[in-house]
């Protein structure tokens, strides 16, 4: 066999290039709305729970299944947290502890029913999700419970301060560190690949990787800038989606979830105890969706019945449009992400041009749809 | 003249380039019950696909003429039209369904086109099981309520409503007791009354030796020759002679020197019993004592479906059956195993005999697959994995055991099979085990790969590890293991040490322990 160059695989950068694409043409077609510093703001804004809840679900999709509570479990967080400190006057440290404990309590609860009864997970968070909603709507009476102090506000609609009058210098600081970070790691990266004799992609490409990216990243600071500098939210995502993409490249527990999803009895064959991750990836989700609970809760200045409806299909679209399989195994936090960003730019878009909802549902699934097909497609022509 | 209904004229098939049939001639005569006999992996199964249509005409070369016509089947459905059914081992039965819904199932009795006629399904159906001796059943009863040697009858009063002629039966008394296995053989000889042709693919000797007319053995892919009741000498020995009579020439790496010692017992294991996990009052395996020393290799030896892999993962962290009872001693020490990673922290290894399912992650690649085991232990800092390390252990292990990959980041599906088993051995390997218990290490991999699989073992016996050796070719037996314990249905029922391991010692075990078992 003759040595080949390695390539730049384009399809494990084809949801970014996908990404860039639909916000590009969104662009030209509310003649460069969605690109308003107030429009990149709400653009984080508003998608920052779908993706922390993203990141949770990948996991489960990891293992080969989904969990449909989650939307439910955002409800009841929200709401707990908001009757804890509206009604019975608890400080909101407290009130967010609750919440989380509450989300965690209900993730261990699905956990137990999937992993140790053995009962289908798509079962088991059918009935989490009706259970949930209806304890939402038991708990607030069917009432909205507002207003929310805004110290608990902050979580989900606050910025980190600004410096600077018109540009927030917090924000270029941070793009600055990030480019420095990005180069940083792409030279360390062609190091280890020269030390261990792998081959390595040609210098020109990447150069333009490096470049496009450390452009969106400019592009996006600066347009936060402009506005109210870096939202809380976004610091908050940043921090769970690297801890997760950590966990899930870089550790042994990370691993296990990767080999109980490509083959689980050959994982319980090796010595994994794949009762375990599955309790664990479950009980995590419902901590993730107490997170989520809380930013909506923060974002709306209140709690809501229908909050967080219809949020798991969200989380579970990203995850599909981000490349994870269906069958489990495959997939990463990042492409989770970029998946829900993609959702969000859709939806965000679709707004913008005042197209219903009814037609952006319509649009979504389509575009689930095509991604899905695109994938496997692609797959099956390169031959695995 | 005798009528003769089949003749499948040098039938040659070939599995990427591999021939698993080679010229193979079978003529069975109408109103007989023909036996085919061979070694695990000799071709019969392979020869009755090509006859059903499981292998489409075209991808074989050679002749079928049946019933005096030259056919060519392109599907299953083909050869049952012309009354060709085959029964495989696995039942194909739809477990919920009742017994008459399993029965007509695909040949749906219908008044109008679509819609069944349960009146008639249900008296149609009471018919048929009386004809293979189930006259009591409730045809409303779902199959998974009864017994296997039940569901085999099923299969064939199914296949009787296909208006059979010539029924093919693999290994049909495999999962029966010798009540169930002997009513069987009394239908067959029945359907023979009534004109139904049967051929019959079966390890039990004697039941062949009982009902069958004529017998072809099989060997390597060839036919070696056609025994007939009559004429010739009809005797489990000589069906054995036929069976087993090869010469063996240098296909297993010698295993001599100073370097190899037999060293202190590593693994014992004593009064091991296991029930089925399905059925607690099925005992698969009884009483059973075993060890295994430093640097020997042991042969598991025995027929398939003898209860060897059974054993192996009822000792590898319980990973077979309920109320396991028995006592595993490492190093002369009692341990308790309670989960695989009991196992692999008492530095037991095993590899399955499915590597597919239970050995790798298929989509994930080389180096992945070969850390799985000892992630943990030898991959990691405080959960971090860390990744160079694991990479350069990766390429040590594909290099020491030669793994033809482009290197170890390459997707595991997509090697060949005797690749993939050499990834499952680094994997068992990195664990760093004492006792590698290793599950037909070499099922469906070519002779070349099956060569360096032995050496690895070689290596390991050199490192004075304890190593067991499941398999059901016995040559292999007989070429790797120092020591072979012969298992059938679930018992120890013989050792041998060295010099006494010939394919006739193993075969006359497990005959003699099936001849008792049937007279208890």
């Amino acid at each position: 066999m003759k040595t080949k160059k390695a390539h730049l695989d384009l399809q494990q950068y084809g949801m970014f290039v996908a990404l860039i694409a639909i916000f590009l043409i969104f662009n030209v077609a509310t003649g460069g709305n969605n690109a308003t510093p107030v429009n990149m703001n709400n653009l984080v804004m508003q998608n920052g729970y779908v993706v922390i809840l993203a990141t949770g679900m990948l996991l489960c999709v990891l293992t080969g299944n989904i969990d449909l509570g989650v939307g439910s479990i955002v409800a009841v967080t929200g709401a707990v947290a908001a009757i804890l400190v509206v009604d019975k006057g608890a400080s909101i440290p407290v009130a967010f502890l609750v919440a989380l404990l509450i989300g965690l309590a209900s993730g261990a609860f699905v956990g137990f029913f999937v992993a140790y009864i053995g009962i289908p997970p798509f079962v088991v968070t059918l009935a989490t999700m009706l259970m949930g909603r209806g304890l939402t709507y038991t708990l607030l009476q069917a009432q909205t419970k507002g207003p929310l102090p805004e110290n608990f506000n902050k979580i989900g609609a606050g910025f980190l301060p600004k410096i600077g009058a018109n540009l927030d210098i917090l924000c270029l600081v941070v793009a600055a560190a990030a480019t420095v970070l990005l180069v940083f790691s792409e030279l360390n990266d062609i190091r280890t690949k020269k030390k261990y004799g792998f081959e390595t992609i040609p210098v020109w490409q990447s150069a333009v990787k490096v470049i496009v990216i450390a452009a969106i990243i400019w592009f996006f600071f600066i347009k936060l800038a402009q506005y109210n500098g870096i939202p809380m939210i976004l610091v908050l995502m940043f921090v769970i989606v690297a801890i997760y993409h950590f966990i899930t490249s870089k550790t042994v527990a990370g691993r296990q979830i990767y080999a109980l999803g490509g083959n689980a009895k050959a994982a319980r064959l090796s010595g994994i105890n794949t009762k375990r991750v599955f309790f664990w990836v479950y009980t995590n989700m419902g901590f993730l969706a107490a997170v989520a609970g809380i930013v909506l809760a923060a974002r709306n200045a209140s709690a809501t019945p229908k909050a967080g409806d219809g949020f798991e299909m969200d989380a579970i679209a990203s995850c599909y449009i981000g490349g994870a399989a269906a069958a489990g195994g495959v997939g990463t936090i990042i492409g989770a992400v970029v998946g829900a960003f993609i959702m969000g730019i859709l939806n965000n878009g679709m707004s913008l041009m005042g197209w219903s909802t009814d037609i952006q549902k319509i649009v979504k699934g389509l575009v689930l749809l095509g991604a899905v097909t695109f994938d496997i497609v692609s797959n099956r022509r390169k031959g695995n | 003249m005798p009528d003769i209904i089949l003749e499948m004229n040098h039938i040659t098939k070939a599995f990427s380039g591999v021939k698993a049939l080679d010229d193979v001639n079978l003529k069975v005569e109408k109103g007989t019950i023909h036996a085919l006999c061979g070694e695990n992996g000799a071709g019969k199964s392979t020869l009755m696909n090509v006859l059903s249509g499981v292998y489409p005409f075209g991808t074989y070369e050679g002749d079928i003429i049946y019933k005096g016509e030259k056919c060519e089947f392109h599907k299953i459905k083909d050869s049952e039209d012309k009354g060709i059914v085959i029964i495989h081992q696995e039942l194909a039965l739809s477990p919920y369904l009742s017994i008459a819904e399993n029965v007509f199932m695909g040949n749906e009795q219908t008044d109008i086109k679509g819609v069944i006629n349960w009146r008639k399904t249900r008296s149609a159906a009471k018919e048929i099981l009386a004809e293979v001796g189930l006259e009591g059943e409730n045809v409303d009863t779902p199959v998974n309520k009864l017994g296997v040697g039940k569901q085999q009858l099923i299969e064939i009063a199914k296949a009787m409503t296909k208006n059979v002629e010539l029924l093919i039966l693999d290994e049909p008394t495999a999962a029966l007791n010798d009540e169930e296995s002997a009513h069987l053989l009394e239908i067959m000889l029945n359907l023979k009354k009534k004109g139904v042709t049967c051929i019959m693919i079966s390890h039990k000797l004697n039941e062949i030796e009982y009902v069958a007319d004529e017998i072809t053995i099989i060997r390597d892919g060839k036919t070696i020759e056609t025994l007939n009741k009559k004429t010739d000498e009809f005797t489990e020995d000589r069906i054995i002679k036929g069976m087993v009579g090869r010469e063996l020439t240098n296909r297993y790496p010698l295993r001599e020197g100073p370097d190899y010692n037999i060293g202190e017992v590593i693994l014992e294991v004593k009064d091991w019993n296991v029930f089925h996990p399905d059925d607690p009052t099925r005992q698969v395996i009884k009483n059973v004592n075993f060890n295994v020393r430093a640097g020997e290799v042991v042969g598991f030896a025995g027929l398939m479906g003898a209860g060897r892999t059974e054993l192996a993962m009822s000792i590898f962290g319980r990973e077979y059956g309920q109320h396991i009872t028995g006592s595993i001693k490492m190093h002369g020490k009692p341990v308790k195993i309670h989960k695989v990673s009991d196992a692999i922290a008492n530095k037991i290894a095993y590899t399955s005999e499915d590597r597919k399912t239970y050995g790798l992650v298929l989509i994930d690649d080389v180096k992945h697959n070969m850390t799985m085991a000892a992630l943990k232990q030898s991959f990691s800092n405080h959960g971090i994995v860390n990744a160079n390390e694991e990479i350069l252990k990766a390429e040590e292990y594909k290099k020491k055991i030669n793994v033809k990959a482009n290197s170890v980041n390459q997707v595991v599906s997509s090697l060949s099979g005797g690749n993939q088993q050499k990834v499952v051995l680094a994997k068992w390997m990195l664990a760093q085990p004492d006792v590698l218990i290793l599950d037909e290490p070499t099922r469906g991999i070519d002779v070349g790969a099956k060569y360096e699989i032995y050496e690895a073992i070689n290596d390991l016996a050199k490192m004075g590890k304890a190593i067991i050796v499941i398999s059901s070719e016995m040559p292999e037996i007989i070429g790797t293991c120092d020591r072979a314990y012969v298992i059938n249905e679930g018992e120890i029922c013989g050792e041998l040490g060295k010099e006494d391991i010939t394919q006739e010692r193993i075969m006359e075990y497990i005959m003699a322990h099936g001849r008792k078992g049937g007279n208890e």
